[in-house]
Protein backbone atom coordinates (compact mmCIF):
# COMPACT_ATOMS: atom_id res chain seq x y z
CA UNK A 1 0.00 0.00 0.00
CA UNK A 2 1.50 3.26 -0.87
CA UNK A 3 1.35 6.32 1.86
CA UNK A 4 1.18 9.71 0.14
CA UNK A 5 1.47 12.94 2.53
CA UNK A 6 -1.34 15.33 2.44
CA UNK A 7 -0.06 19.00 2.63
CA UNK A 8 -2.86 19.98 4.74
CA UNK A 9 -3.52 16.83 7.09
CA UNK A 10 0.45 17.37 7.63
CA UNK A 11 0.58 13.27 7.49
CA UNK A 12 1.34 10.40 5.60
CA UNK A 13 -2.15 8.59 4.75
CA UNK A 14 -2.89 5.58 2.98
CA UNK A 15 -3.93 5.60 -0.90
CA UNK A 16 -7.15 4.57 0.12
CA UNK A 17 -8.22 8.01 1.49
CA UNK A 18 -6.84 9.59 -2.13
CA UNK A 19 -7.90 10.24 -5.61
CA UNK A 20 -6.08 11.04 -8.89
CA UNK A 21 -7.61 13.88 -10.04
CA UNK A 22 -5.05 14.33 -13.33
CA UNK A 23 -2.28 15.93 -14.47
CA UNK A 24 -1.49 19.47 -12.72
CA UNK A 25 -0.66 23.10 -13.47
CA UNK A 26 -2.60 23.42 -16.89
CA UNK A 27 -4.17 27.39 -17.22
CA UNK A 28 -6.63 27.87 -18.96
CA UNK A 29 -6.18 30.44 -21.50
CA UNK A 30 -7.65 34.04 -20.84
CA UNK A 31 -8.96 34.29 -24.81
CA UNK A 32 -10.03 31.23 -25.08
CA UNK A 33 -13.06 32.46 -27.64
CA UNK A 34 -9.97 33.30 -29.60
CA UNK A 35 -7.55 30.52 -29.98
CA UNK A 36 -7.86 27.91 -32.80
CA UNK A 37 -9.09 24.69 -32.69
CA UNK A 38 -5.69 23.04 -32.69
CA UNK A 39 -4.55 25.23 -29.21
CA UNK A 40 -7.77 24.36 -27.41
CA UNK A 41 -7.29 21.07 -28.01
CA UNK A 42 -3.66 21.10 -26.77
CA UNK A 43 -5.40 22.83 -23.75
CA UNK A 44 -8.58 20.78 -23.19
CA UNK A 45 -7.76 17.22 -24.32
CA UNK A 46 -3.64 16.84 -24.44
CA UNK A 47 -2.27 15.67 -21.61
CA UNK A 48 1.79 14.58 -21.10
CA UNK A 49 2.51 11.17 -20.36
CA UNK A 50 5.76 11.28 -19.89
CA UNK A 51 8.00 8.18 -18.66
CA UNK A 52 9.54 9.73 -15.34
CA UNK A 53 8.23 12.39 -13.10
CA UNK A 54 4.74 13.62 -13.01
CA UNK A 55 3.04 16.78 -11.99
CA UNK A 56 -0.43 15.87 -10.85
CA UNK A 57 -3.55 16.58 -8.92
CA UNK A 58 -5.00 14.54 -5.97
CA UNK A 59 -7.48 14.93 -4.14
CA UNK A 60 -7.79 13.70 -0.19
CA UNK A 61 -11.58 12.75 -0.58
CA UNK A 62 -12.06 10.52 2.58
CA UNK A 63 -9.64 13.01 4.77
CA UNK A 64 -9.30 16.73 4.72
CA UNK A 65 -10.98 16.54 0.95
CA UNK A 66 -8.76 19.28 0.10
CA UNK A 67 -6.86 18.97 -3.49
CA UNK A 68 -3.61 19.63 -3.35
CA UNK A 69 -0.88 18.53 -6.29
CA UNK A 70 2.01 16.03 -5.92
CA UNK A 71 5.04 15.03 -7.76
CA UNK A 72 4.96 11.00 -9.08
CA UNK A 73 7.48 8.59 -10.65
CA UNK A 74 5.47 6.76 -13.53
CA UNK A 75 7.67 4.03 -13.74
CA UNK A 76 8.27 3.69 -10.26
CA UNK A 77 5.15 5.06 -8.74
CA UNK A 78 6.99 6.70 -5.84
CA UNK A 79 5.53 10.09 -4.81
CA UNK A 80 8.49 12.62 -4.74
CA UNK A 81 6.63 15.18 -2.87
CA UNK A 82 3.66 16.90 -2.50
CA UNK A 83 2.58 20.72 -2.16
CA UNK A 84 -0.51 22.56 -1.61
CA UNK A 85 -2.81 23.62 -4.34
CA UNK A 86 -1.93 27.10 -5.46
CA UNK A 87 1.91 26.82 -4.78
CA UNK A 88 4.32 27.25 -7.57
CA UNK A 89 5.51 24.20 -9.43
CA UNK A 90 8.94 23.15 -7.47
CA UNK A 91 11.72 23.39 -10.08
CA UNK A 92 13.22 19.50 -9.74
CA UNK A 93 15.76 18.25 -11.38
CA UNK A 94 14.60 15.81 -14.61
CA UNK A 95 16.70 13.19 -13.46
CA UNK A 96 15.62 12.43 -9.98
CA UNK A 97 15.73 9.33 -8.41
CA UNK A 98 14.70 6.63 -11.64
CA UNK A 99 15.13 3.33 -11.55
CA UNK A 100 14.86 -0.11 -9.42
CA UNK A 101 11.09 0.48 -8.89
CA UNK A 102 11.50 -2.37 -6.60
CA UNK A 103 14.46 -1.55 -4.86
CA UNK A 104 12.69 1.69 -3.72
CA UNK A 105 9.08 -0.37 -3.07
CA UNK A 106 11.35 -2.54 -0.38
CA UNK A 107 12.56 0.62 0.97
CA UNK A 108 9.41 2.55 1.58
CA UNK A 109 8.14 0.13 3.69
CA UNK B 1 -62.27 7.68 10.80
CA UNK B 2 -58.94 5.85 9.99
CA UNK B 3 -56.01 6.90 13.23
CA UNK B 4 -53.58 9.04 11.79
CA UNK B 5 -50.07 7.23 11.13
CA UNK B 6 -47.61 8.99 12.85
CA UNK B 7 -43.69 7.77 11.58
CA UNK B 8 -41.43 6.46 14.76
CA UNK B 9 -37.78 7.62 14.76
CA UNK B 10 -35.77 4.18 15.34
CA UNK B 11 -32.18 4.16 15.61
CA UNK B 12 -30.82 2.02 13.05
CA UNK B 13 -28.87 -0.50 15.19
CA UNK B 14 -31.95 -1.56 17.41
CA UNK B 15 -32.18 -3.90 15.82
CA UNK B 16 -28.78 -5.74 15.81
CA UNK B 17 -29.10 -8.83 17.37
CA UNK B 18 -28.09 -8.42 20.92
CA UNK B 19 -25.56 -11.63 20.36
CA UNK B 20 -23.19 -9.11 18.83
CA UNK B 21 -23.73 -6.32 20.81
CA UNK B 22 -20.15 -6.75 23.06
CA UNK B 23 -17.74 -8.07 20.46
CA UNK B 24 -15.10 -9.34 22.18
CA UNK B 25 -13.55 -9.79 25.36
CA UNK B 26 -10.52 -7.34 24.29
CA UNK B 27 -13.18 -4.91 22.36
CA UNK B 28 -16.52 -3.98 23.01
CA UNK B 29 -18.83 -2.96 20.39
CA UNK B 30 -22.10 -1.05 20.96
CA UNK B 31 -24.25 1.48 19.41
CA UNK B 32 -23.59 4.97 20.60
CA UNK B 33 -26.54 6.95 21.91
CA UNK B 34 -28.80 9.52 20.09
CA UNK B 35 -26.91 12.96 19.48
CA UNK B 36 -27.15 15.87 17.61
CA UNK B 37 -24.53 16.76 15.21
CA UNK B 38 -23.64 19.64 12.88
CA UNK B 39 -21.23 19.86 9.42
CA UNK B 40 -19.55 23.51 10.35
CA UNK B 41 -17.99 24.93 7.26
CA UNK B 42 -16.18 28.24 8.07
CA UNK B 43 -13.26 30.58 6.76
CA UNK B 44 -10.84 31.25 9.25
CA UNK B 45 -11.91 34.53 10.11
CA UNK B 46 -15.28 33.41 11.44
CA UNK B 47 -13.37 30.67 13.77
CA UNK B 48 -13.59 32.77 16.92
CA UNK B 49 -17.29 33.96 17.03
CA UNK B 50 -18.67 30.24 15.69
CA UNK B 51 -16.41 28.86 18.61
CA UNK B 52 -17.88 31.17 21.47
CA UNK B 53 -21.23 30.51 19.93
CA UNK B 54 -20.77 26.84 20.30
CA UNK B 55 -18.98 27.18 23.82
CA UNK B 56 -16.13 25.14 22.40
CA UNK B 57 -13.16 25.84 21.15
CA UNK B 58 -12.74 25.05 17.12
CA UNK B 59 -9.34 23.29 16.91
CA UNK B 60 -7.73 25.13 13.78
CA UNK B 61 -5.01 22.00 13.60
CA UNK B 62 -5.21 19.03 11.77
CA UNK B 63 -6.11 15.81 13.23
CA UNK B 64 -7.32 17.86 16.71
CA UNK B 65 -10.89 17.80 18.26
CA UNK B 66 -11.84 20.07 21.56
CA UNK B 67 -14.62 18.96 23.76
CA UNK B 68 -16.45 20.76 26.30
CA UNK B 69 -19.80 19.09 28.46
CA UNK B 70 -20.37 16.29 26.27
CA UNK B 71 -20.05 18.57 22.84
CA UNK B 72 -17.13 17.94 20.59
CA UNK B 73 -15.76 19.58 18.16
CA UNK B 74 -13.20 17.97 15.63
CA UNK B 75 -11.22 19.00 12.88
CA UNK B 76 -11.76 17.45 9.40
CA UNK B 77 -10.21 19.39 6.64
CA UNK B 78 -8.92 22.72 7.03
CA UNK B 79 -12.52 25.00 6.84
CA UNK B 80 -14.47 22.04 7.82
CA UNK B 81 -15.49 20.16 11.32
CA UNK B 82 -18.03 17.67 12.97
CA UNK B 83 -19.67 18.81 15.85
CA UNK B 84 -21.56 16.43 17.80
CA UNK B 85 -23.48 17.32 20.69
CA UNK B 86 -24.27 14.02 23.29
CA UNK B 87 -26.84 15.93 25.10
CA UNK B 88 -28.77 16.42 21.86
CA UNK B 89 -29.65 20.22 22.25
CA UNK B 90 -30.17 22.14 18.98
CA UNK B 91 -26.62 22.99 17.45
CA UNK B 92 -28.62 24.89 14.96
CA UNK B 93 -29.82 27.33 17.65
CA UNK B 94 -26.86 27.67 18.72
CA UNK B 95 -25.52 29.36 15.86
CA UNK B 96 -28.53 30.99 14.99
CA UNK B 97 -27.63 34.35 15.86
CA UNK B 98 -23.94 34.31 14.83
CA UNK B 99 -23.17 37.26 12.78
CA UNK B 100 -20.07 35.64 10.30
CA UNK B 101 -20.32 34.12 7.15
CA UNK B 102 -20.78 30.05 7.39
CA UNK B 103 -22.60 27.34 6.68
CA UNK B 104 -24.54 25.01 8.95
CA UNK B 105 -25.46 21.65 8.53
CA UNK B 106 -27.75 19.87 10.29
CA UNK B 107 -26.36 16.04 10.02
CA UNK B 108 -28.24 14.53 13.44
CA UNK B 109 -29.65 11.77 11.72
CA UNK B 110 -27.29 11.41 8.71
CA UNK B 111 -24.57 10.34 11.38
CA UNK B 112 -24.83 7.43 13.46
CA UNK B 113 -21.85 5.92 15.82
CA UNK B 114 -20.33 3.09 16.99
CA UNK B 115 -18.60 2.98 19.94
CA UNK B 116 -15.83 0.66 20.44
CA UNK B 117 -13.75 0.22 23.47
CA UNK B 118 -11.18 -2.15 25.33
CA UNK B 119 -7.48 -3.27 24.86
CA UNK B 120 -8.08 -4.68 21.50
CA UNK B 121 -10.38 -1.24 20.54
CA UNK B 122 -7.34 -0.37 17.95
CA UNK B 123 -6.69 -3.73 16.71
CA UNK B 124 -10.87 -4.35 15.88
CA UNK B 125 -10.62 -0.77 13.98
CA UNK B 126 -7.19 -1.65 12.52
CA UNK B 127 -8.83 -4.80 10.74
CA UNK B 128 -10.31 -2.89 8.56
CA UNK B 129 -8.96 0.79 8.81
CA UNK B 130 -5.07 1.39 7.49
CA UNK B 131 -4.65 4.49 9.80
CA UNK B 132 -1.81 4.57 12.11
CA UNK B 133 -3.65 4.61 15.73
CA UNK B 134 -0.25 4.10 17.77
CA UNK B 135 -0.02 6.60 20.91
CA UNK B 136 2.48 9.22 19.43
CA UNK B 137 0.31 9.48 15.91
CA UNK B 138 -3.24 9.37 17.21
CA UNK B 139 -3.28 10.18 20.87
CA UNK B 140 -6.39 10.36 23.08
CA UNK B 141 -8.52 13.24 21.53
CA UNK B 142 -6.99 12.54 18.01
CA UNK B 143 -9.51 12.73 15.27
CA UNK B 144 -9.51 11.92 11.42
CA UNK B 145 -12.12 11.31 8.36
CA UNK B 146 -10.70 8.23 7.09
CA UNK B 147 -12.06 4.58 6.16
CA UNK B 148 -13.21 1.77 7.62
CA UNK B 149 -13.55 -1.51 4.93
CA UNK B 150 -15.34 0.07 2.47
CA UNK B 151 -17.24 3.27 3.73
CA UNK B 152 -16.34 6.43 4.92
CA UNK B 153 -16.28 7.06 9.13
CA UNK B 154 -14.71 9.77 11.12
CA UNK B 155 -12.57 7.99 13.99
CA UNK B 156 -12.72 10.08 17.42
CA UNK B 157 -10.03 8.19 20.20
CA UNK B 158 -12.47 9.77 23.58
CA UNK B 159 -10.22 7.71 25.59
CA UNK B 160 -7.25 5.72 25.67
CA UNK B 161 -9.38 2.52 25.03
CA UNK B 162 -12.14 4.45 23.55
CA UNK B 163 -12.93 5.35 19.81
CA UNK B 164 -16.05 6.66 18.52
CA UNK B 165 -16.62 5.81 15.00
CA UNK B 166 -19.05 8.07 13.02
CA UNK B 167 -20.51 6.69 9.79
CA UNK B 168 -23.57 7.41 7.43
CA UNK B 169 -26.84 6.13 8.85
CA UNK B 170 -27.12 3.25 5.70
CA UNK B 171 -24.17 2.01 6.17
CA UNK B 172 -24.13 1.43 9.97
CA UNK B 173 -25.05 -1.97 9.65
CA UNK B 174 -21.78 -2.83 7.56
CA UNK B 175 -19.48 -0.64 10.09
CA UNK B 176 -20.71 -2.30 12.97
CA UNK B 177 -20.92 -6.05 12.13
CA UNK B 178 -16.99 -4.98 10.61
CA UNK B 179 -15.98 -4.09 13.55
CA UNK B 180 -17.73 -7.05 15.56
CA UNK B 181 -15.63 -8.98 13.58
CA UNK B 182 -12.55 -7.14 14.01
CA UNK B 183 -13.19 -7.36 17.91
CA UNK B 184 -13.48 -11.00 17.71
CA UNK B 185 -10.35 -11.36 15.67
CA UNK B 186 -8.66 -8.95 17.80
CA UNK B 187 -9.27 -11.25 20.81
CA UNK B 188 -7.44 -14.16 18.75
Amino acid sequence: MLLIRCPYCEEDRSELEFRSVGEAHIVRPDNIAEISDEAFAEYFFLRDNPKGLIYERWRHIHGCGRFFNAVRHTVSDKFVMTYKAGEPKPDLPAATPVAQPLAQEGAAK
Amino acid sequence: MADPVIAQRRPVLAGAHPSLYGGSAVAHVTPAKAATRLSLRAKPDAVAALSAALGVDLPTRPKRSASSKGRHALWLGPDEWLVIDEAETDLMAALAGVGVLHSATDISHRNTAVLVSGPGAAAAINSACPLDLTDGVFPVGAAARTVLGKIEMVLYRTAAEDYRVECWRSFAPYAFGILVEGAEDAAL
